[in-house]
C-alpha cells in the first residue's frame, strides 16, 4: 500500500516537476497528429544520394539533419539565457561572420577556382575564434557594461552580416572540395547525414562540460542571485562572458554546418532567423526566460520538436511564406500549455482525480 | 507668530494648553497600520508644529517609513485622523498625489528627477496646466527660486551634472516652490559629506524661519542635536515619545530607540578570559566606497566579537569591508601574521574569512537551487572550475552539514526557497562551515528567524568560538550582543568611536559610546 502510495506521488512528482515533459508532450502531440494524417511520414528508405552512395532518406532523417545546427545553437542560448537573464539575438549574423571567415582562409584570394588553398582544421580554428570574438563582444557589452543581453546583441544582429560580407569583399567564393562538403552532407559509406553527427558530438562536449567542470552550478547561481554569487567568491562577469563565448563557439560549429551544405554564402539569408528558432528551443525545454535554472537536455530536445514541426509543415505542403504563421500559432499553443499558469490547473485537476483514491486507500 | 519648539523661553508651554492646536500644522492622531499579521503601527500620535524640524527617528522595524507612507499617501491608514491646518476636519490623503495638493511634499533618499533633463524643467515638471511654456521665463523663475534658496546650480544645466547634495536641495526647491507647508525629508544626509550636510542643513534653517514645517527621519544623532527642535521616536510600531531635542541627553535618545533601562547590568560573565587568543587578523585604515570612515580591527583567535551601534551606524558596511564585499575596498591586512590584500570577497574566502550577509534573501540564498547545491557553493568555487564535486561526495557534504546544524528539509534536493527563513540561514551557516573558515563574520544571523533556529544558531557560534574559530556577530538586539560576545566594537554615525570588552560590557556603557557627545569616558575615542 506505501509503496504504491509512493509511487503515485512519484508519478505526479515527475509529471509537475520534469521540465522534459514539456517538449516530450509536444512531440508526441506532432507524432500522434501525423500518424493520423499520414503514416507515411514516418517511413525511412535506403536511396542513393547525388554521388551515387547507399544512404538513409525520410522525413526524420531529414529532421535530425536539418535540426542540427538548430540544436547546436539551443546549447549555447540555454547557457546565455540561464546566467545572463536575456537572449543573444545575433546568432544568425555571427554564423554569417563566421562562415564568411571560414570561407576566406578556405579559398585565399582565389575565390573562383573551388580549390581550397589551406588545411580545412585552420579554416575551422580561424571560424572558431571568429565566433569567440564574436561572443566575446557580446559578453563584455553584457557583464561589464551591464547593457541588456538583447540590446547588446542587437549591435552584431544589425552588423554582422556587413561584417560578413567585407570579411570577403561581398564576393562569394565557392568551394567544391569534396571532403569539406562531407560536412554538410555525407561521409563516404556512412548512411546518415553528417551534420546529425556533428550535434551529437557537441551534446558529448557540453554534457562533458556539465558533468566535469562546476559550470551548472556557476551558470545557475550567477543567473538566479548575482550577489549571492559575488560574495560565494564567484565573478558573475567572467561567468557571463564565459556563456557567450561558448555561444559563439556553438554559432562557430553551425556556421561549418551551414557553408558546407551550400558551399558558398549568402550573407543576407545564411541562418536567417534561427536566432529566434533558437530561443524557442530554449523556451519550449521549459528553461525559464529570465535566467537561473536550465536543462540542457530539455532545450536539445526542443530544438528537434521545432524541426519537426518545420518538417511537417513542409509536408503539408505549406506555403513558405505562410510558414511563419503556422509555425507561430502552433507555438502560442505549445508556449500556454506549458506556462506555469496552465500547469498548476492542470496539476489540480491530475491531483483531485488520483486523491480520492489514496485518501480512501488510506482508510 | 509663535514658534514652537525653536524658541528657548517657552518651552513648557509647548506640551500643554492650547498654544500646540493653534501652531501645529499636522496632527496626526492614533494611527494604526497591520500588514497581514504584523502591526506595523500602532495607536501613534504624531504632531508638526509651524517652523520646527522635527527628527523621527527609531531602529528597523519601529514604523517611521509606515507613517511617512501613510502621511504622503502612499499606504492607507486602517484607523486613525489627520488634521491639517486649514482644514476643519480630518482629511484623507489617499495618493501621492493628493498629498501634494494638500501642501506635503516629500524629498526620498533616492531622488526620484530625470538626471538628464535640466535643472528647470525638473523644478517644475509635471505641474504645467498651460500647453506651451516659455522656456525664458520658466529659466528665470527657476533663477530667482535657486538664487533665493542659495542652491548653487544654474537652470540650464542638466540635473546629473550636480552633486548629489545640490541635486536633495533642487528636490526640496521643488517642494519649496510647490508652496508646500510639510516638507519630509527622508535619511537625505545619508550618501552626503559633512559640507554637503551643512549646505543642506543651511537651507532647511532657512525653509523653517519661513514657517515650513520639517519633518526630518535621520539614523545620525549628531545631526539631531545640530539642527532639530524636536524629536519623535518610535520603536515597534508604537510611540515612545516626543522630546525637546534640548531637553533630552544623547544617551537617553539611545536607550528610548533601543527600549532600554538606563543602569548597570551584569557584566558578562567569563569575557575576560577569553580575550587572550593569538591576533588572527589585524587590519588598519580598512575602508570601502561605502562613506565610513577608516577603521582600524583586531581579531583574536577562539573570540567572539560584534559590533554595536544604532541602525545605519555602519555596522554592516564595516564587516562587509572587511570581506572585500563592496566596492572599493582596501586596507593594510595581516592574516596570521602575512600580509594580506582583500579587495574583493575572493580574496577573503582564500585568506579562510566568511561572511554572511543580514540580506538573506538578496545576498544568502540562491533561491532555486537545491539545498545540496547551496550548501556545496561557496566551497566549489574555492575548489576550482575545473574540480567539481562528484555526487556522491556532494550528497556526503550535504547529509553531514544537514544533520550538523538540525536543518529541517524535506531532502538535500528541496529548492532553498521552499524553507523556513531560520533554516535558510542554517543552510548558509552550513554552506561556510564547510570552507573551514578561521574568521566567520555573521551580520544579523538571527534577525527574523524563529526562536528555536535563534537558540541553535547561537549555541553553534559559541561552539565554534570554543573550538578556536573567531566569529563576529552582529545583531540589532543588545541583550543578544551581551550574551555572545566578549568585546564590542562600538560604531557612532559611521565611525568606530570606541572598544569595550571585559567589565566594561554593559548596556550603560555601551549606550553611553555610542550616544557620545557629552558622556565622555566610555570608551576610547
Amino acid at each position: 500500500m506505501m509503496a504504491q502510495d509512493r509511487s503515485k506521488r512519484n508519478f505526479l512528482r515527475f509529471f509537475s516537476g520534469k521540465q522534459f515533459l514539456i517538449p516530450l508532450a509536444a512531440l508526441l502531440a506532432l507524432v500522434i497528429f501525423n500518424l493520423i494524417a499520414d503514416p507515411e511520414f514516418f517511413r525511412v528508405t535506403l536511396g542513393r544520394n547525388s554521388a551515387g552512395d547507399p544512404v538513409l532518406a525520410g522525413n526524420l532523417i531529414s529532421i535530425l539533419d536539418n535540426g542540427s545546427e538548430l540544436a547546436i545553437l539551443a546549447i549555447g542560448m540555454t547557457l546565455v539565457t540561464a546566467a545572463s537573464g536575456g537572449q543573444d539575438i545575433s546568432a544568425g549574423a555571427v554564423i554569417a561572420i563566421c562562415g564568411s571567415a571560414l570561407l576566406r582562409v578556405l579559398c585565399g584570394s582565389d575565390l573562383t577556382s573551388g580549390q581550397i588553398q589551406s588545411p580545412i582544421i585552420v579554416a575551422f580554428l580561424v571560424c572558431c575564434l571568429a565566433g569567440m570574438l564574436c561572443g566575446a563582444f557580446n559578453g563584455a557589452l553584457v557583464a561589464f557594461f551591464r547593457i541588456q543581453p538583447m540590446v547588446a546583441t542587437l549591435i552584431l544582429f544589425t552588423a554582422g552580416r556587413s561584417i560578413a560580407a567585407w570579411i570577403n569583399n561581398n564576393e562569394l567564393p565557392m568551394v567544391a572540395d569534396s571532403t569539406f562538403a562531407s560536412f554538410g552532407g555525407y561521409i563516404k559509406g556512412v548512411p546518415m547525414p553528417t551534420p546529425f553527427f556533428i550535434a551529437l558530438i557537441c551534446f558529448a562536449a557540453v554534457w562533458a562540460l556539465l558533468r566535469f567542470t562546476s559550470l551548472g552550478l556557476y551558470v545557475q547561481s550567477v543567473g538566479i542571485s548575482e550577489k549571492t554569487s559575488r560574495l560565494n567568491g564567484l565573478d558573475p562577469r567572467i561567468v557571463k562572458v564565459g556563456v557567450f563565448v561558448i555561444m559563439g563557439l556553438c554559432c562557430a560549429v553551425a556556421a561549418l554546418i551551414k557553408v558546407s551544405r551550400l558551399k558558398t554564402i549568402n550573407y543576407s539569408i545564411i541562418a536567417k532567423d534561427i536566432e529566434m528558432d533558437a530561443i524557442l528551443a530554449v523556451a519550449l525545454g521549459g528553461n525559464p526566460l529570465s535566467g537561473g535554472k536550465f536543462r540542457m537536455s530539455s532545450s536539445i530536445l526542443g530544438a528537434y520538436v521545432i524541426q519537426f514541426l518545420t518538417t511537417t509543415l513542409y509536408k503539408f505542403d505549406v506555403q513558405s511564406d505562410a510558414l511563419s504563421a503556422y509555425k507561430a500559432a502552433a507555438v502560442i499553443i505549445l508556449v500556454v500549455l506549458s506556462s506555469p499558469v496552465v500547469r498548476e490547473k492542470l496539476m489540480k485537476l491530475l491531483r483531485s482525480f488520483s486523491e480520492p483514491e489514496t485518501a480512501g486507500k488510506q482508510v | 507668530m509663535f514658534v514652537c519648539g525653536e524658541s528657548q523661553d517657552v518651552p513648557a508651554l509647548i506640551f500643554r494648553g492650547n498654544y500646540m492646536k493653534e501652531n501645529s500644522i499636522l496632527e496626526m492622531r492614533g494611527i494604526s497600520r497591520s500588514f497581514l499579521s504584523v502591526k506595523a503601527l500602532q495607536n501613534v500620535d504624531f504632531t508638526l508644529c509651524r517652523g520646527e524640524i522635527m527628527a523621527l527617528m527609531g531602529e528597523n522595524g519601529a514604523g517611521k517609513s509606515t507613517l511617512i507612507k501613510i502621511l504622503t499617501g502612499v499606504y492607507t491608514k486602517d484607523s486613525g485622523e489627520i488634521y491639517l491646518k486649514g482644514h476643519s476636519g480630518p482629511v484623507e490623503i489617499s495618493s501621492p498625489q493628493q498629498a501634494q495638493e494638500l501642501g506635503i511634499s516629500t524629498v526620498y533618499q533616492e531622488i526620484p528627477l530625470c538626471p538628464n533633463l535640466s535643472v528647470a524643467e525638473n523644478i517644475y515638471a509635471g505641474r504645467h496646466k498651460k500647453r506651451l511654456i516659455s522656456w525664458r521665463k520658466l529659466n528665470e523663475k527657476a533663477e530667482k527660486l535657486l538664487s533665493s534658496l542659495g542652491i548653487p546650480a544654474s537652470p540650464v544645466q542638466p540635473l546629473g551634472s550636480c552633486s548629489v547634495a545640490v541635486q536633495q536641495m533642487i528636490a526640496i526647491a521643488r517642494a519649496v516652490d510647490m508652496e508646500c507647508s510639510i516638507l519630509v525629508l527622508d535619511e537625505p544626509t545619508s550618501s552626503l559629506d559633512e559640507q554637503e550636510t551643512e549646505r543642506l542643513f543651511e537651507l532647511m534653517r532657512q525653509l523653517r524661519s519661513k514657517g515650513a514645517g520639517i519633518i526630518f527621519v535621520t539614523h545620525f544623532l549628531d545631526q539631531v542635536y545640530d539642527i532639530c527642535d524636536r524629536v519623535t521616536v518610535l520603536r515597534d510600531g508604537r510611540l515612545t515619545g516626543v522630546y525637546n531635542v534640548s531637553d533630552i541627553s544623547r544617551v537617553q535618545l539611545v536607550a528610548e530607540m533601543l527600549g532600554r533601562e538606563l543602569d548597570d547590568s551584569p557584566v558578562a560573565a567569563e569575557a575576560e578570559d577569553k580575550s587572550v587568543g593569538e591576533v588572527l587578523y589585524h587590519g588598519r585604515n580598512i575602508h570601502s566606497s561605502e562613506n565610513i570612515a577608516p577603521f582600524e580591527l583586531t581579531v583574536r583567535k577562539g573570540e567572539i566579537s560584534g559590533f554595536a551601534g544604532l541602525l545605519g551606524s555602519g555596522r554592516s558596511e564595516c564587516v562587509r569591508a572587511v570581506f572585500g564585499a563592496d566596492k572599493g575596498t582596501d586596507g593594510n591586512v595581516v592574516m596570521n601574521g602575512k600580509t594580506v590584500s582583500i579587495r574583493k570577497p575572493s580574496d577573503a574566502i582564500k585568506n579562510g574569512i566568511a561572511y554572511l550577509s543580514e540580506d538573506r534573501k538578496a545576498e544568502g540564498i540562491i533561491g532555486e537551487l537545491s539545498v545540496r547545491e547551496n550548501i556545496i557553493l561557496a566551497l566549489q568555487v574555492k575548489k576550482g572550475f575545473f574540480r567539481p564535486f562528484s555526487k556522491s561526495e556532494a550528497e556526503g557534504f550535504a547529509d553531514e552539514y544537514i544533520r550538523a546544524p538540525g536543518i529541517k528539509t524535506a531532502s538535500a534536493d528541496t529548492p532553498v526557497k521552499e524553507l523556513s527563513g531560520g533554516n535558510q540561514q542554517k543552510v548558509i551557516l552550513a554552506r561556510w562551515l564547510l570552507t573551514h573558515p578561521e574568521y566567520l563574520i555573521l551580520d544579523e544571523p538571527t534577525r527574523g528567524i524563529d526562536i528555536g533556529a535563534k537558540a541553535d544558531i547561537q549555541r553553534l557560534v559559541k561552539k565554534l568560538a570554543d573550538d578556536g574559530m573567531s566569529v563576529t556577530f552582529i545583531s540589532s538586539e543588545l541583550g543578544e550582543m551581551l550574551g555572545i560576545c566578549s568585546r564590542l566594537f562600538v560604531m557612532r554615525d559611521r565611525k568606530m568611536v570606541g572598544q569595550l570588552s571585559g567589565r566594561q560590557l554593559s548596556e550603560d556603557n555601551i549606550m553611553k559610546t555610542i550616544a557620545g557627545g557629552e558622556h565622555d569616558g566610555a570608551g576610547p575615542q
